[in-house]
């Protein structure tokens, strides 16, 4: 037990004297959910819109004072007549227009007929549908306000008449469409991916590159506990990382943990002992550090990103790569996360994703066990 | 250690030991004997065979046939007891660069199953006979070479071994500080550490009590280094040894 002690304190001097490893392995989880959290957040803020209002009546002034107050809007601009438009599109100074119909407030009680048109720069389609989306989202609750503030007794009327039956989109789970309920779990899967795998196979690698290994080797030391020995500090830093994520997510980001903690810390290190097992197949596979950095590179972290559902969501590829994400370890991770901890659901629920990543943890920790006393024999 | 041969201690005994990898004999039925507190020269070309038989007596490779036993327990049987009872230090490096030099001594002492107190005791006692006393608290790294080898050598012995194996000990420093090496090698050999070196470099080959040069995975020659010379009828060991290389047929890898 000492033997491994001690042993288990130089990883940890190995880890805190290299700089570079200890950026990657403390300030990484940090910066990637920052990037991740807020960077490249898929959702639009600050739309410049500009207004073109030829009524001008109580009604516009409601709608506009409301985009105006918006997160999502930045009224840069009042125009006054159509030909504007096409010219403040194009150089790019708004994304979108909103054009009043004339005699707005008037039609809208008695005619039903006042109309709001939004003219949107189409070439990001991704901005132009979420553009539009907001405004949309906005006009329609000013409408049925005004309407019922009017005429209370008549809102029923009116919507009996079928002038304002409002589709009401609920986004279960993530009301506010923060992308960030995606991000945090793909995060906490490639951090995790990261470390353990990547992390733990280099340093692995290294002791042989070097040729301490063989000293190891030498001595009374069983080979089992070197490679314990080896996987402990990086199980440690991931459970610091797992910890650092969560606590970013919720009081930074904003993501609840609604679900359990527990089962979502027990479904994590399950997780863990994958990635590390998968840490310890890389090094019996290969005999330098760069090599260990490309396979656990190229055959886990890319495929983490681009298959596991993170970046592009698994049911819009083809089925062959359908196929392929299953054998994804953080595809099933990160599933399981976003059901227990965005969803909020019990663990019943994520019976198949916890089983799938068990049996993983047993091929992988068998495998590598094999291919480790193959190697030494 | 039950079989006594001239009064002395065997500590290495191996009996037609072999290797073969595939159809690829490595170690061809090697026998020897090496006697307590002796310096033993292991010699051979690159690609003889030395390192797979070093690594066989080590305990890291399991022989294909024959019997070897070190420090009186069977490489094959009991290498966790073999294990214990040697040191070791290889040609690439054997200590961590990125810890300091006491930390190395703990590191290994702790390995070996030694107490705190004996490892922080012998650690200065070693640390003063070298003259490094100043640098008990310096990362490796910063050292240069021929010191990180005496380092390298007593971190090795530290636990005293009965036997040491130095794979190419010397690699790529200059004659003064191989020599210095050497005095490091007898003062164990004089405490009744037995010493099994490979090496290059023929005149280290001189400093042996006794050396086999390993040839094609046999030992084609093992006596005394004076005794060689005459038997071979050479000046010096590097004759011997082009005499017995010349006849070699593998190529050296």
């Amino acid at each position: 037990m000492k033997q491994f002690l001690v042993f288990v304190r130089k990883e940890f001097y190995h880890i805190f004297r290299d700089v570079r490893t200890v950026m990657i392995l403390l300030l990484m989880p940090i910066v990637q959910i920052i990037l991740f959290g807020f960077a490249l957040s898929n959702e639009v803020k600050d739309v410049k819109i500009a207004i073109f209002d030829p009524s001008k009546d109580q009604a516009t002034q409601i709608i506009t004072e409301r985009i105006a107050a918006s997160k999502y809007f930045n009224v840069v601009k009042m125009i006054s007549g159509n030909d504007e438009i096409e010219s403040l599109l194009q150089s790019g100074k708004v994304n979108i227009v909103l054009v009043y119909s004339e005699r707005f407030y008037e039609n809208l009680l008695h005619t039903g007929d006042a109309q709001i048109q939004l003219i949107t720069d189409g070439t990001d389609p991704n901005i132009a549908n979420a553009v539009t989306r907001y405004a949309t989202a906005i006009i329609l609750t000013c409408q049925q306000e005004l309407l019922s503030k009017q005429f209370p007794q008549a809102s029923q009327m009116s919507v009996s008449q079928g002038i304002n039956i409002v589709p009401e989109v609920r986004l279960l789970y993530n009301p506010q469409m923060e992308s960030s309920y995606n991000f945090v779990p793909g995060v906490m899967g490639l951090i995790l991916m990261l470390i353990c795998a990547m992390m733990t196979s280099i340093s692995i690698v290294r002791e042989k590159e070097v040729g301490t290994m063989e000293v190891l080797l030498v001595s009374p030391m069983r080979p089992i506990y070197i490679i314990i020995a080896k996987a402990v500090p990086y199980f440690v830093l991931s459970l610091v990382n797992l910890t650092t994520i969560l606590l970013l997510s919720v009081f930074v980001l904003g993501v609840p943990i609604s679900g359990s903690l527990f089962w979502l810390v027990f479904i994590s290190l399950i997780f863990i002992l994958v990635a590390l097992s998968i840490g310890l197949l890389i090094s019996t596979l290969v005999d330098t550090q760069v090599a260990a950095m490309l396979i656990s590179g190229m055959v886990f972290m890319m495929p983490t990103m681009v298959l596991s559902g993170m970046i592009f969501p698994v049911e819009n590829m083809p089925w062959i790569l359908r196929l392929i994400t299953n054998f994804i370890p953080a595809k099933w991770y990160i599933m399981a996360v976003k059901k227990l901890m965005i969803q909020g659901l019990s663990i019943d629920s994520a019976f198949l994703e916890l089983s799938v990543l068990c049996t993983m943890a047993t091929v992988f920790i068998v495998i590598s066990l094999k291919m480790f006393k193959k190697r030494l024999a | 250690m039950e079989v006594k041969e001239q009064h002395r201690e065997q500590v290495i005994k191996v009996d037609n030991l072999t290797k073969k990898f595939g159809n690829f004999t490595a170690v061809d039925h090697i026998s020897f004997e090496v006697y307590r507190g002796e310096v033993f020269g292991f010699l051979g070309a690159n690609g003889a065979g030395k390192t797979t038989a070093m690594r066989m007596l080590c305990g890291l490779s399991k022989p294909t046939s024959g019997k070897g036993s070190v420090a009186g327990f069977d490489i094959e049987k009991e290498s966790e007891k073999v294990k214990a009872n040697i040191g070791y230090m290889s040609q690439k490096f054997s200590l961590y660069d990125d810890l300091k030099v006491w930390e190395n001594f703990r590191l290994f002492g702790g390995i070996y199953g030694l107490k705190d107190k004996e490892i922080s005791f012998k650690t200065d006692e070693i640390l003063t006979q070298l003259g490094f006393e100043n640098e008990k608290n310096t990362i490796v790294k910063l050292l240069p070479l021929g010191w990180k080898q005496k380092l390298a050598f007593s971190v090795a012995i530290f636990h005293e071994p009965k036997i040491v194996f130095l794979d190419e000990p010397t690699g790529g420093v200059d004659p003064v500080t191989r020599r210095q090496f050497w005095e490091l090698i007898y003062q164990a050999a004089d405490r009744g550490i037995t010493v099994f070196v490979t090496t290059h470099y023929m005149d280290e080959a001189e400093y042996c009590n006794r050396v086999s040069i390993m040839v094609d995975g046999r030992i084609d020659a093992l006596d005394s280094p004076g005794n060689l010379k005459v038997q071979f009828n050479a000046k010096n060991m590097d004759e011997v040894f082009l005499r017995l290389a010349r006849g070699a047929s593998r190529s050296a890898d």
